[in-house]
């Protein structure tokens, strides 16, 4: 793989399928390396932070954990209906970059408030505001990213982005749980090298991403000025691509529940449970590019219908007869699987679909639908898993799974990106 | 600003602050060893006492050498000399028999565990806990162990908060996982999703023991059925639930708080006539409590000002006095009356 670093993003894109062409050196711009490094920083910041702060609530703070359920369950919900509004901002103000700055800025500041908060309820709004951060960067930074690839190319960007933004998921934990191996009360050493790496990921942003205008570049360029209105959103094909996600993320269920019927019934995956999530981000880290690259060829909705089957998969995986080691690490490569192939790969199929000025907006719109249907899915799931049994109810899940795949096959068949590569 | 000029500026500040953080954490690991090497804060022993001796067990939070090791006073004389033993807990409960051991095996690759030893330290059984600690108790006659956790570790996962509670026999008769027993509220089998179990405490008979069920943001004391697997609710408002030596009372940590952030205060309830009393402890208690003898309470506060280190208190269980100080630089009470 060739990443290289001059800044060709922006003349790439313009000149079309031309480096397209060229063989086994494809290029991937530097703004989307950038943006890569950025979001690794910036996980390596939060989710060191978010690894230890059940170990924090619950031994340095003396607070229950009860509420933490409550806190992961608003991480969640805040960040999906922020999402929508970063996106109509970004589209609206015509710069993505500095609504994303905005976001990741916004994070930071959470980081350093973290260091003088003390009580469960200054926990919770820090937490709040660092994800309310990341709801409102993640559609600007997705069309930056767009607005930066060739589109012949843009699978393998988004891949490559979400390549460098899992490390950094992967690294966070591994880095916090490093200091409180010297220092077992370290946590204000964890919150101060935390804040250090979202502050540089927002250094970055700041000085070395150029400040691209979507619309008026296009309008430079002399293209019929489509006027922004949010109900661009309403595409057909958007709306369409939404159904599908939709469809599929309501049988998306939490990994949680796939680590707990792991370790039910295999010994090592019990042994190991605290780490489960690590195998998955490792996996994710290494399918990432080439799955982002394989979609660019054959389809990007070609490749999120199989993400799903792997995802299918891992749930097979998890109610066969027989457990064991092979068991536990196949099911973890396919749940990473599944995100390499959907995660990067929606966003790529969002900013197809979505009208020219509105790609922040379509991506955003897309983004929210699976991030709230997958909230759904798992406490829906919950009351299943309690109601059927874990077996059956992931049987039931893994049925209907492979149903909605079948439907979104026809739903997608009619479904053509405006520039067919 | 030219391109240069931003690539040089963002280079440098990334420098800065990424030098300056591993600064920052090198001197905090360098003043935390030197704080750790130091001699303990407290009078300490290596002798470690007669499995017989009527003691106070705990962990020893005391900054400097032996911090987080398993340590006893002798029942007579809680602030005397304490004996520290090798073994590090994060929480920990002993009998004359057994000593259960929760701990959180630090690492860049964090996983907790669950140790069941003899009184000379040696592991007998571990288990792997799905999370981090929380809970942990042997019956008296030493037959039954229990232990609670929290699960944890799923970064990605949406699984709301749970614990798991797992009762066991010490030659490792597994009873499984609480969630797995009926649970009845006033008379109705309830099964909804967000059930959930901890902080179990035995009675002198084995087949009964009380414990915490939580089910829609409510929790209730429990009175538990091990060979018919049932759970069934004695007292909406209770958790951590522990049984005096002589079985009349329970003592548990009611939330008393009428917002979402809790205030756990110590309170007493006597079997025989169902009547509860809250004890006069400013502080939220969030432990569970241990008693001292048939009237006195002991459970662990955290120190003011440094983290990772609190203090054992008493209370009258009748209410009839103010807490005090029973253990500094202690954690993790457990009475082994000999």
């Amino acid at each position: 793989m060739y990443i290289s670093l001059n800044d060709r993003g922006g003349a790439e894109a313009r000149a079309g399928s031309r480096t397209a062409g060229r063989k086994g050196v494809m290029r991937v711009s530097s703004t989307v390396i950038i943006l890569g490094i950025v979001s690794m920083l910036t996980d390596v910041s939060s989710e060191s932070v978010a690894a230890i702060l059940p170990l924090y609530i619950t031994s340095a703070m003396g607070l229950s954990t009860i509420a933490y359920g409550f806190i992961d369950g608003l991480y969640q919900g805040v960040s999906a209906i922020v999402r929508i509004g970063g996106g109509w901002a970004s589209d609206r103000a015509d710069r993505p970059k500095w609504i994303a700055f905005a976001g990741y800025g916004v994070s930071a500041l959470a980081k350093i408030w973290l260091l003088f908060a003390s009580g469960f309820a200054s926990i919770i709004a820090v937490i709040t505001i660092d994800r309310l951060g990341k709801g409102i960067r993640t559609a600007p930074r997705d069309a930056l990213i767009t607005v930066s690839s060739d589109p012949s190319n843009l699978g393998r960007s988004f891949g490559v982005h979400r390549m460098l933004d899992t490390i950094g998921a992967a690294v966070g934990p591994l880095l916090a749980f490093f200091i409180l191996t010297f220092i077992p009360t370290g946590y204000t050493t964890v919150f101060v090298v935390s804040l250090a790496f979202a502050a540089v990921g927002v250094i970055l942003l700041g000085l070395l991403v150029p400040n691209r205008r979507p619309r008026s570049e296009r309008d430079a360029a002399g293209r019929v000025r489509i006027p922004f209105r949010l109900r661009n959103v309403a595409d057909p094909r958007l709306r369409r691509l939404m159904i599908v996600a939709g469809l599929l993320g309501i049988l998306t269920i939490g990994d949680g529940f796939i680590y707990l019927s792991l370790q039910a019934r295999s010994d090592f995956a019990a042994q190991l449970f605290p780490l489960l999530y690590v195998g998955t981000n490792i996996a994710f880290f290494l399918f990432a590019v080439p799955l982002g690259r394989i979609a660019d060829r054959v389809g990007h909705g070609r490749i999120f219908l199989i993400g799903h089957v792997a995802l299918l998969a891992a749930y097979l995986c998890t109610v066969l007869p027989f457990g064991g080691p092979t068991i536990t690490i196949v099911c973890l490569l396919l749940l990473g699987a599944f995100y390499a192939a959907t995660d990067g790969v929606l966003a790529a199929l969002a900013c197809q679909f979505a009208p020219l000025d509105n790609t922040a907006s379509g991506i955003a719109a897309a983004q929210t639908v699976v991030a709230v249907t997958r909230l759904i899915a798992s406490t829906g799931f919950g009351v299943l898993w309690f109601a059927l049994g874990r077996g059956n109810a992931l049987v039931v899940v893994a049925a209907a799974l492979a149903v909605a795949i079948a439907a979104a096959v026809l739903l997608m068949r009619s479904l053509r990106p405006k520039a067919a590569a | 600003m030219s391109g240069r000029l931003r690539l040089l500026i963002a280079g440098v500040l990334t420098v800065l602050l990424l030098v300056g953080a591993v600064v920052y954490g090198v001197t905090a690991i360098a003043n935390y060893r030197e704080r750790l090497a130091e001699p303990s804060q407290v009078r300490t022993t290596k002798t470690i006492a007669k499995d017989t001796a009527p003691r106070v067990v705990f962990r020893n939070t005391a900054i400097g050498d032996g911090y987080g090791l398993v340590a006893s006073v002798p029942l007579a004389d809680p602030r005397g000399v304490r004996a520290v033993s090798a073994t590090p807990c994060d929480r920990v409960y002993q009998t004359n028999k057994y000593s259960m051991c929760l701990r959180i095996e630090r690492g860049v690759l964090t996983t907790f565990g669950a140790y069941l030893l003899d009184p000379r330290g040696t592991v007998l059984h571990r288990w792997a806990l799905p999370g981090i600690p929380s809970r942990t108790r042997i019956s008296p006659d030493s037959k039954l162990i229990a232990v609670t956790a929290f699960v944890t570790g799923a970064s990605y996962g949406t699984v709301a908060f749970a614990t798991e509670t797992q009762i066991s026999t010490v030659t490792g008769h597994d009873y499984g996982n609480l969630e797995t027993f009926t649970l009845l509220i006033d008379g109705r089998a309830v099964t909804a999703a967000d059930r959930n179990f901890w902080g179990v405490t035995f009675t002198s008979d084995d087949n009964v023991f009380y414990a915490t069920a939580a089910t829609g943001g409510q929790t209730w004391l429990v009175r538990g059925d091990l060979t018919g697997k049932t759970l069934t609710a004695v007292k909406q408002t209770a958790e951590c639930p522990s049984v005096s030596p002589d079985g009349s009372h329970i003592a548990y940590k009611k939330n008393i708080s009428t917002t979402s952030t809790a205030h756990w205060s110590v309170a007493v309830l006597d079997l025989a006539t169902g009547s509860e009393r809250l004890l006069p402890e400013k502080k939220s208690v969030d432990d569970q409590v241990e008693w001292l003898d048939v009237s006195t309470l002991l459970f662990g506060l955290p120190r003011d000002g440094q983290a990772g280190d609190s203090n054992v208190w008493s209370i009258a269980s009748d209410g009839s006095a103010a807490p005090r100080v029973f253990i500094e630089h202690a954690w993790s009470p457990s009475v082994v009356r000999g």
